[in-house]
């Protein structure tokens, strides 16, 4: 009944884009505690249209039609906010395109020919639990340590009684964009979580609501990411990285509140 | 058949919930801790809830799929959420916004509970505020709101084009809270396969780890389902990928009523396909509408660039033939006008696909900047995916399967028709009616997680005290558990020759060419004997390779595409039977002169509850009349 | 603390922390060595700043500069004795020296064990440059030319021509061995590499924020190193040049009572 749709497509199975022949290169690991390597494939006939994932897609389906085990690798929006997905492309995570998850990553940003490599986030803090799906678990015990505003469901104020000043609300939300895809960290030659706990530290030390808990919040957030993490330097690898374009500045914000937490008598912490 | 027994409270409307609140049974704090709840699902409606019940001090196991609660799909909502504050002074209230809910819903919801709702929207905005949820501010601090589809009055509260994701952080992080605190014990990457009911009553679940295959049972006193909506029955929708029915597929055939599966909402603003290797479709949020004006050249097939065609050759259909809405027309007419552009070969792009979303006024009125302060993000993410600046050229924009009005059938207090069993968020059928507003999703889910679910579970957790729940080895567990690994392994031995995602697109086409925006008996009924025949298919041609005790992708999907294809008969069926159009069911049969839905209020002001009756049997329907004193029944018009 | 369900467990770098007495506590943490280190480098960069500035001398002649190294002695002289404030001074910058390179050490191993396995690709760094990869070695070049420059030049044990006090000769001398120049040009570009990147990271580690310091930062550290690469290495150079040149310079003497 319908004689075009969003759908298909299909119908017309028209490339109206260019198609690329590539070579991938892969990290293939079937378990935790199995030895990994890098495989070879080839991969012709890719739209440019495709997005990355797509791409990945279509070599798994390839590969299952060949009775080979898929690629396994997570994902799940696939419009860049879920922050399931990400793999480290060509020596940079998430891929060439800055500011731009891996879903969102689309083909015609590679030519006909090129090998792309494709290896899992590493870290310590992030074992490897096949091919390009990592364990990143650590991050949720950051924020379980203090990244949260204490607030009983019902007990909140009249919203509007307290003003927030643009700005401020502003930077809160940009810290706040952090999809937690753990691209930071990746990309970060000493493996720190630092711009991750970060963005969420700022996100609430900003906001009038987040006063009351500051210090104690960076101090808990802050040691539980070192247990797992290491430490910063300040390299920038993190911000440019990140998918959502977490600014630096959030570190310095929480390296700032972090060291005050251990001078300051918090006592007097209402009277400004 | 079942007794549906919707609970409304008696009283005047307003003082429903209030009265309901004091009525009903409470559990003191000492006793809190004997009690155990499972809540499967973390997003908004299912965080929300294992946090406040884990804060009031019961004992509270949640599960998510996923490796974090904060992944869940409610991350992905855009626009807004609504809530009745009246900060503009333009004449919002409790009573407008309940107006507005149960017109848009095409008068097809439980008006108490649209009520309700209506109601707690003024709570969640100050909940959220107090979490720290950095909501769009005006330059003197306040809260700022937009205007939204459907709606006159500007109450949608917003978080740039991110929303849905800054209210689940919230949630998630009032969740992390209650782990911390030891409240709430979180299962990760735990899909849950099975509802579990003893003598009536729901007394636990089974969940797969996908990581080790472990398969794992959980009693509890109580079992909440918040695990959304089953768009990705069509295969291609603006849902995320892992996004699945099994959860309140498989309660369904342990004996919950589903309702009004065909309820299905096209969003009118996402990207066009543009091939067939498309994996899903990305959604444009709908406030794009607020600025944006939809046109097609009047020529059929022009060829012409969109910049080339003279304002003269332009239509912008939806300001011609609804001018007092205009653009901000509700998505499902918004969606079948698009359709109705398209299908009669007006449709642009390489594909034919889409309509023009143009910017260029809005840009010439207010300047580029402030475009790219309300939509920038939006834009970019455009971008990307088509590589077209959409400062320049005109966006492409086609509806897509976006939500799901139907779910499981519950009463006022979000109870399924298994005791114990309760469904928040859009798992359940609740409050939209036939057709969502924009902007309610979240408010829904947040209602039920933070102010509905944690008075309505205690009421009925106070009737068993003193009971243990029933032991996890237990044989009517034992039972699940090897009926669960009994399905895996079948899907992993079928050794066919057909990958999960082939059947499952194959299955969202025949779903979307004839129950999708537009439907007919002749179409629905070659749907259902298509869909049985490729299930058959699917259980003897599956490939799924590798294994049951490691991370296996291919296996997980292969159980949620198997309960899509049950679901997915089901849907027609109901489709079938509801001769009329009315929200998101748009059936050829009963259209106006004009082509508007044309509702029937006479023979389905009713939600239908359809009861499982085993593998294979024609499922029962039960009816739950829908009765409207508040909100008088009318044909709704847009113009 | 919650355990996630994966089966790629999680490990830890290091231990959930017994709690050290204050302010203990703050260095026992990474954010903390690293505001120790900042701290510490602070009182390292004026060292070096001020080292360099006084070095100058050497352009006003012999008599100008082995004044100023026996005025150094004598800071705060009557109050304490003679070379007192000049050992606090001394104290102190071994101390900052001990901190710095006990933090530097300690922040490697944990990075090390935070990042335990290269990527198998390159990696295409986009933001890291030279001087942010490579501060452990300058730092560790800076620290061995250290005591070279204190053997030669201080001790003397390394500069067969050493005469105590007279800081003109010493220099002009050491100077004049090609191989020696050499090791203080290259010795000089490793520090002023190491200080550009910890002149811009230090204001991160303080916690310094405001964003009207942002182009600031970036200006002083190439400012700040620049300065100092420029004064330290124009002495090998102006020596090798023959600009400074040693004609029989003597050590100062004070003048006596009777003299004055």
């Amino acid at each position: 009944m319908s004689q075009t749709n969003g759908q298909t497509g299909g119908q017309t199975a028209v490339h109206h884009g260019r198609t690329l022949d590539l070579k991938l290169c892969i990290w293939r690991q079937p378990g935790p505690r199995a030895e990994g390597r890098m495989v070879e494939y080839d991969l012709p006939g890719v739209s440019e249209d495709m997005s990355f994932l797509e791409m990945l897609d279509l070599l798994n389906e390839r590969l299952i039609a060949k009775e080979q085990e898929p690629v396994a690798f997570e994902h799940d929006c696939r419009e860049g906010i879920c922050g399931s997905c990400g793999m480290m492309i060509n020596g940079q995570a998430h891929g060439p395109q800055l500011g731009t998850a891996t879903c969102q990553l689309h083909m015609r940003k590679f030519n006909s020919g090129d090998v792309i490599e494709i290896e899992p986030w590493r870290a310590a803090a992030f074992p490897i639990v096949r091919d390009l799906v990592v364990n990143r678990s650590a991050l949720d015990r950051i924020v379980e340590a203090g990244g949260y505003i204490s607030v009983t469901a019902g007990a909140a104020p009249e919203a509007n009684i307290i003003p927030v000043p643009k700005p401020v609300a502003d930077a809160a939300f940009d810290a706040a964009a952090c999809i937690g895809c753990g691209a930071c960290v990746a990309a970060c030659p000493n493996g720190a979580a630092q711009l991750f706990t970060a963005a969420k530290v700022a996100h609430l030390n900003l906001l009038p609501q987040g006063q009351a808990e500051r210090f104690s919040r960076t101090e808990a957030m802050v040691e539980r990411m070192e247990e797992f993490f290491g430490s910063c330097t300040f390299h920038g690898e993190c911000e440019a990285a990140c998918p959502k374009r977490i600014s630096l500045e959030n570190i310095v914000l929480m390296n700032g509140d972090y060291v005050r937490a251990k001078f300051k008598n918090r006592r007097l912490a209402g009277r400004r | 058949m079942i007794h549906l027994d919707p609970a409304v409270p008696d009283g005047p409307i307003e003082q429903k919930w209030d009265q309901h609140k004091f009525e009903m049974k409470l559990v003191a704090p000492h006793n809190r801790r004997r009690f155990e709840v499972i809540v499967v699902g973390t997003g908004l409606a299912g965080g929300a809830a294992a946090a406040t019940l884990g804060e009031l001090g019961y004992k509270v196991k949640a599960f998510t799929f996923h490796d974090s609660p904060r992944r869940a799909h409610s991350i992905a909502a855009q626009g807004g959420i609504n809530a009745a504050k009246n900060y503009r002074g333009d004449g919002d209230s409790v009573q407008r916004l309940f107006y507005d809910t149960v017109k848009g819903g095409d008068f097809r919801a439980r008006e108490a509970n649209v009520y309700r709702l209506a109601q707690l929207s003024v709570n969640i905005i100050d909940q959220c505020v107090a979490q720290g949820v950095p909501f769009a501010r005006e330059y003197g601090g306040l809260l700022d709101t937009r205007s939204f589809g459907g709606t006159q009055v500007s109450r949608t509260f917003y978080a740039r084009g991110q929303t849905g994701q800054q209210l689940l952080l919230g949630a998630y992080s009032a969740l992390a809270r209650q782990v911390e605190a030891g409240n709430v014990e979180l299962f990760d990457r735990s899909e849950m396969l099975d509802v579990v009911v003893k003598d009536g009553r729901a007394c636990g679940i089974v969940v797969r780890n996908l990581h080790t295959g472990q398969i794992v049972s959980h009693a509890a006193h109580a079992v909440v389902l918040a695990t959304g909506g089953y768009g990705n029955v069509f295969y291609l929708s603006t849902n995320a990928k892992a996004s699945n029915a099994s959860a309140i597929w498989r309660a369904h055939r342990k004996g919950a009523a589903l309702a009004n599966p065909c309820y299905t909402q096209i969003h009118p603003t996402c990207i066009p396909a543009s091939d067939e290797f498309q994996s899903k479709l990305t959604l444009m949020s709908e406030s794009l509408r607020n600025d944006g004006r939809i046109w097609v050249p009047e020529e059929f097939g022009d060829p012409r660039p969109p910049n080339q065609i003279p304002e003269s050759e332009r239509d912008y259909y939806l300001e011609r033939r609804y001018p007092a809405f205009g653009n901000l027309v509700p998505r499902d007419v918004a969606s079948r006008a698009a359709k109705r552009e398209v299908d009669a070969g007006r449709g642009v792009g390489p594909l034919k696909n889409g309509v023009y979303l143009d910017f260029k006024t809005a840009v010439e009125r207010l300047g580029r900047n402030t475009i790219e302060e309300r939509y920038g993000n939006l834009f970019e993410m455009y971008e990307r995916i088509t590589d077209e600046d959409p400062y320049q050229v005109p966006m492409r924009i086609y509806p897509a399967v976006h939500y799901t009005m139907g779910g499981l059938w519950v009463d006022y207090n979000l109870m399924s028709t298994i005791p114990g069993l309760f469904v928040g968020g859009e798992a359940n059928f609740s409050d939209h009616g036939a057709n969502r507003l924009g902007a309610s999703a979240l408010m829904q889910g947040l209602a039920d997680g933070y102010f509905v679910l944690p008075y309505t579970v205690p009421n009925y957790l106070a009737g068993m005290l003193g009971q243990a729940p029933i032991p996890a080895d237990d044989p009517v567990f034992r039972a699940a558990e090897a009926e669960v690994a009994d399905r895996t392994q079948r899907y992993l031995s079928t050794g066919g020759t057909r990958s999960v995602d082939d059947l499952h697109r194959e299955l969202g086409k025949i779903m979307w060419d004839n129950c999708g925006m537009a439907r007919s008996r002749e179409g629905l009924e070659k749907a259902i004997s298509e869909i049985a025949a490729l299930r058959v298919e699917f259980d003897r041609d599956l490939r799924v390779l590798g294994s049951a005790d490691t991370l296996n992708q291919s296996l997980e999907k292969a159980g949620r595409v198997d309960d899509f294809f049950e679901l997915a008969g089901l849907l027609c069926r109901d489709a079938l039977h509801r001769e009329e159009s009315c929200g998101g069911h748009f059936r050829v049969e009963h259209q106006t002169e004009e082509g508007e839905a044309l509702r029937d209020d006479d023979h389905f002001a009713y939600a239908a509850a359809w009861e499982y009756a085993g593998p294979g049997a024609e499922p029962i329907l039960n009816k739950e009349p829908l009765e409207f004193d508040h909100v008088h029944l009318a044909q709704r018009s847009y113009k | 603390m919650q355990q996630d369900q994966s089966s790629a467990p999680l490990r830890r770098v290091q231990p959930a922390r017994r709690r050290w007495p204050w302010p203990l506590d703050l260095y026992q943490s990474a954010v903390g060595k690293k505001w120790a280190m900042a701290v510490t480098g602070v009182m390292l960069l004026g060292f070096v700043f001020f080292h360099m500035l006084g070095n100058l001398k050497v352009y006003l002649g012999p008599a100008q500069i082995n004044h100023y190294g026996e005025w150094l002695r004598d800071i705060a002289v009557p109050a304490l004795p003679r070379t007192v404030f000049l050992w606090l001074l001394r104290c102190g910058l071994i101390a900052a020296f001990a901190v710095h390179m006990h933090a530097a050490y300690a922040l490697t191993r944990m990075n090390h064990r935070a990042r335990p396995t290269k990527y198998a690709s390159e990696r295409d760094y986009v933001a890291a440059n030279f001087a942010s990869r490579t501060m452990r070695w300058t730092g560790i070049i800076v620290i061995l030319f250290l005591f070279f420059h204190l053997a030669d030049l201080t001790w003397g044990s390394l500069n067969p021509h050493f005469v105590r006090g007279n800081v003109y000769h010493n220099m002009a001398y050491s100077f004049s061995r090609v191989p020696v120049a050499a090791i203080y040009i290259v010795a000089n570009l490793a520090l002023a590499v190491h200080i550009f990147h910890g002149a811009w990271s230090l204001f991160a580690s303080l916690g310094v924020s405001n964003p009207k310091l942002v182009a600031f930062r970036r200006r002083f550290a190439v400012g700040f190193a620049s300065i100092i690469l420029l004064g330290n290495i124009s002495f090998p150079i102006a020596v090798q040049a023959h600009i400074i040149e040693d004609h029989g310079s003597t050590p100062y003497h004070a003048p006596t009572e009777q003299g004055r």
